[in-house]
């Protein structure tokens, strides 16, 4: 995994490195299911079962290959093994849409996106919006406009509205609510979150 | 925190030791103050007006570290395993098996006796990773004799039903109030009206489930907690761990929502830090979403039995209610502020019980008591404007209050409901309203109405909060607070407002704040933490504006009192050609200047200081189907000087969904067969999504409090939820012509109030 990206301080996170090179996960699948490492026969003949496999993903621009167990979500493996914790699990059944990251360009809910399914495809989460320190459109207009509160359903609402305005660059104020309601604003701030998605429309057509 | 408690945080009562002088002090009752001209607002650039937020950018990069977000070297997993069962005795716990699991690292057993309720935590496990956790809790050998349980709280007032406390009976007294004598305001009434009022329970569910990260170093423990009480839950955790306060610190960075449910120390922060503490490694445990609708709360439900009467001229001259709450484990909220201090009304009785059930104890929610008081007491006031043929504004504007009128009868310190009224009602077009309820047959099978209804709140913000502004040679400007922000903006109100004083802009301006190890500031609940804050800002940064003149003045050579600021630059007054730019004048300081801010007290003894509001729906009610669409909303609110506009938008943009979602589609559903709630996800309880919400129009109507604190503000979150679900309920009313009296007001509910009218006439 020398594409993972490297850990970024939590800055003061700890007063000193109490507990040095023990690495989470070592012991992780302790217990396996009998079929786990056979074949068993289906429609399409005999197919392995997995337990885990390496996957290669295209993470925001950039290649990982890496180990996931078999029944991983996609958003497991991006919080917990790539350290990208900007896609949030809220409900972790595809019920809110806190999770949403784009995969080869479409909005997914990566709590209900196996991880092995995502093998070479593009992942693109809230952080790899912006290029570099320039905001991208979409991440202007909530802020300019207040569309978030609290900020933890932000990355899967900015996700989602960044893909339907590639699809849609004008969207009418019906268009936008359909087009937003598979994600779930607890604070309540919708009314903002239109005002923003369709001053990001503005921002994008006059850029 | 639940109750009288919460409640003496909401009204800005002090707490803790600094606030507990000032309150004394601020004995004993002095005389009611008289009418006096208000001054008006100072001028100002950057408070009130908008402004973005200063951590924008952190936000919607996904730089933000909220609790769910903090990783830790060589951090384990914990999970807490719950009972399945509403009663029973826990007759042994055998953790050996889920130890022996490879990766297993510590385990807990946190029962002992009895379980009370579905979701009550039984033991915990510390894993190497979330598998093994999982693994390691199914492996944890309970022995349970279940016993008898209630969980429906109509059930549990029988005398036969099963006692849920051991303590006490199912039901107890929680509030009784009395003014006046009411069978003799009701012997004079020419109008009387009657009905009773339900509000279903309605769970915070933050997007952010609750949780800690717990880490020993040596003695201290450090937590990473979700959490709207940074401060509370250190104290707590000093308590139960038996560790001086000191030895904790609780860092909250960013927080994915609370909404009351996090105002206090959570019983999986203790867990955490026991964990860790038997691991000697750190511990995260977080909630599942499940746990989020079984064990942290909700909006206890109320049964509201109204009773008011009123002269031809809608005057009115008695008021009843008789409540009926339930809270779980816990007593449910009082309800009775809104009947008690809304409107002028010379009798006025209450009687209030709750009723324990094998539930899951509530928690605070946005509002408590006054939110299920208003959906009754408007109801009720709307349904006697009908009687009266009275115009439901009108009815409220008549017995308009301007002092207290519950056990104070002080002067409310400054009161702009009745611009609320007005300028609400011109901007939804009152007007358009149906003189009488139903009366206008609309298209089809829709039906349209108009309602509104009034808000009364607390929010007047915490004697005693401190905050510190730094100021450094190189012109930073730094402002240091113990509080928390929760979504509300607050980092960014703290920067408004000592860029608003020290001459600078916001985004100049460095926050800290969500560390217990930061100057003393309350819990971010009752409306309090701006009317708190930024007053404690404010006094900071006007010291810290006073040395740099002070320090400007030996540098240009003038009196003190003779500099000006203005234009990023000292002055003299005297002589305008002698100036001094900010960069000089603090290179002048030659270190690191602290200057220490207090929110002061406020006449309390002389005044009451509430917050208010007027909320006006206008729906369309589909009389075949009971779907209940909001097509427009104004909400307008007095709380005082806003900090900034564009945040001040949000909470009530906020409060008014929650409304709207509670009013149409929140209900936790709980099985008797099982003891346990059917609905514990996002999908079968059903949260408001952007298809469902209006057009909502915030309206501030900017009324100056100069008694309240430095900076005349008020709080505003919890002021835009009370009336929310009750003006959609009365627009409801408005459009069909018979209130649903319930909430939520689900298809099936209008469909059968629909049907109560039909029989009626």
């Amino acid at each position: 995994m020398e594409n993972k990206p490297t850990k970024k301080s939590l800055g003061g996170v700890s007063r000193r490195d109490f507990i040095k090179g023990l690495g989470t996960g070592a012991l992780g699948t302790a217990v396996l299911p009998p079929l786990l490492g056979q074949t068993i026969v289906t429609k399409k003949g005999r197919v392995p079962v997995y337990d885990q496999k390496t996957i290669t993903l295209t993470v925001n621009g950039k290649k990982a290959s890496l180990v996931v167990e078999a029944n991983e979500t996609l958003l497991d493996v991006l919080r917990d093994k790539l350290d990208l914790t900007g896609a949030k699990k809220v409900c972790d059944r595809g019920e809110c849409g806190g999770c949403t990251v784009l995969l080869d360009g479409a909005p997914v809910y990566a709590c209900m996106y196996l991880a092995i399914r995502a093998d070479g495809k593009a992942v693109k989460t809230v952080e790899g919006l912006a290029e570099g320190e320039k905001l991208h459109p979409v991440q202007e207009a909530f802020i300019e406009k207040d569309g978030y509160q609290c900020g933890f359903c932000t990355p899967g609402f900015l996700m989602t509205t960044s893909a339907f305005l590639d699809k849609n660059p004008a969207p009418s104020l019906d268009e936008i609510k359909q087009a937003l309601s598979g994600n779930l604003c607890r604070c309540g701030n919708y009314a903002k979150i239109y005002d923003a998605v369709d001053a990001a429309a503005k921002k994008m057509k006059g850029a | 925190m639940r109750g009288k408690e919460y409640m003496s945080v909401a009204r800005g009562e002090a707490t803790g030791a600094a606030g507990q002088a000032k309150a004394a002090a601020a004995k004993p009752a002095a005389k009611p103050a008289e009418p006096q001209p208000e001054p008006k607002a100072p001028e100002y650039k950057h408070i009130g007006k908008p402004t973005r937020r200063v951590d924008g950018r952190e936000v919607v990069t996904g730089r933000a570290k909220f609790t769910q977000d903090v990783k830790l070297q060589g951090m384990l997993i914990g999970k807490i395993l719950r009972s399945p069962h509403a009663a029973a005795e826990v007759v042994s716990i055998d953790l050996a098996p889920a130890l022996a699991l490879p990766g297993v690292m510590a385990a807990l057993k946190l029962a002992e006796g009895k379980v009370r309720y579905a979701g009550q935590q039984v033991a915990a496990v510390a894993a190497v990773d979330e598998r093994t956790a999982e693994k390691a809790l199914a492996l944890v050998k309970v022995d349970y004799r279940t016993l008898p349980y209630v969980v429906d709280w109509e059930r549990a007032r029988d005398a036969a039903a099963p006692q849920v406390r051991d303590d006490k009976p199912n039901v107890e007294k929680l509030n009784e109030y009395s003014r006046g004598d009411v069978e003799k305001g009701f012997a004079e009434a020419d109008v009387v009206v009657e009905a009773t009022y339900r509000t279903g329970v309605e769970i915070h569910h933050p997007t952010e489930t609750h949780g800690s990260v717990a880490a020993w170093e040596g003695d201290h423990l450090v937590v990473y907690d979700s959490t709207q009480n940074i401060h509370g839950v250190r104290d707590g955790l000093a308590r139960a761990l038996k560790v001086p306060a000191p030895s904790v610190t609780v860092i909250k960075d960013y927080m994915g929502g609370g909404f009351g449910s996090k105002l206090s120390l959570g019983d999986y922060s203790v867990v955490a830090a026991d964990l860790a503490r038997q691991a000697g490694r750190p511990v995260k445990v977080l909630l599942s979403r499940r746990d989020n609708a079984v064990c942290v709360g909700y909006r206890p439900s109320s049964h509201q039995t109204y009773k008011v009467g009123a002269k031809k001229d809608g005057t009115l001259v008695a008021f009843s209610l008789l409540n009926y709450a339930s809270g779980g484990t816990a007593p449910g909220d009082d309800v009775a502020e809104p009947v008690v201090d809304v409107y002028k009304c010379p009798n006025c009785k209450v009687e209030e019980h709750t009723v324990f059930t094998n539930v899951g104890a509530q928690r605070a929610m946005r509002a408590p008591g006054n939110t299920q008081g208003a959906f009754g007491l408007e109801g009720v006031m709307d349904e006697l404007a009908a009687a009266l043929d009275m115009d439901p504004l009108e009815l409220r504007r008549k017995n308009y209050s301007t002092k207290n009128q519950g056990d104070t009868g002080l002067p409310y310190s400054t009161k702009g409901l009745d611009k609320c009224y007005e300028q609400g009602a011109k901007a939804i077009g009152w007007e358009r309203r149906n003189r009488r309820p139903g009366e206008r047959s609309g298209t089809g099978t829709v039906r349209r109405g108009l309602g509104v209804a009034t808000s009364i709140w607390w929010g007047a913000g915490v004697p005693g909060t401190l905050a510190d502004v730094v100021l450094y040679p190189d012109m930073s400007v730094e402002v240091v607070c113990g509080t928390q922000d929760i979504g509300c903006g607050t980092r960014t109100h703290m920067a408004v407002v000592a860029a608003e004083t020290l001459g600078l802009e916001p985004k100049e301006i460095t926050i800290k704040l969500g560390n217990t190890e930061f100057p003393w500031a309350p819990l971010s609940g009752g409306s309090l933490t701006t009317p708190s804050v930024a007053p404690a800002v404010r006094d900071a940064a006007l010291k810290a504006a006073e040395r740099l003149k002070a320090v400007a003045a030996a540098r240009l050579k003038v009196e003190s009192g003779d500099v000006v600021m203005g234009g990023r630059k000292f002055s003299s007054k005297t002589d305008p050609a002698k100036s001094a730019s900010f960069a000089e004048v603090y290179r002048d300081l030659r270190r690191e200047t602290s200057f220490h801010g207090e929110r002061g007290g406020m006449p309390g003894d002389r005044y009451a200081f509430n917050t208010f509001g007027a909320h006006f729906a206008e729906v369309e009610v589909d009389v075949e189907t009971g779907r209940v669409r909001v097509l427009k909303y104004v909400a307008a609110q007095d709380s005082g000087q806003i900090v900034n506009k564009l945040t001040a938008e949000s909470q009530v943009v906020g409060g008014v969904t929650q409304g709207l979602s509670a009013g149409l589609f929140e209900e936790r559903v709980l099985d008797d067969a099982t003891g346990n709630v059917v609905n514990p996800n996002l999908r079968d309880y059903k949260i408001a999504t952007s298809l469902d919400i209006p057009e909502i129009k915030p309206i501030f109507v900017d009324v100056f409090d100069p008694r309240i604190n430095n900076l005349g503000t008020k709080g505003l979150g919890e002021p835009a939820r009370v009336p929310s679900s009750a003006a959609i309920a009365n627009a409801v009313f408005n459009a069909i012509g018979v209130h649903v009296r319930e909430i939520p007001m689900t298809p099936p509910r209008v469909l059968a109030a629909l049907k109560r009218k039909e029989s009626a006439s």
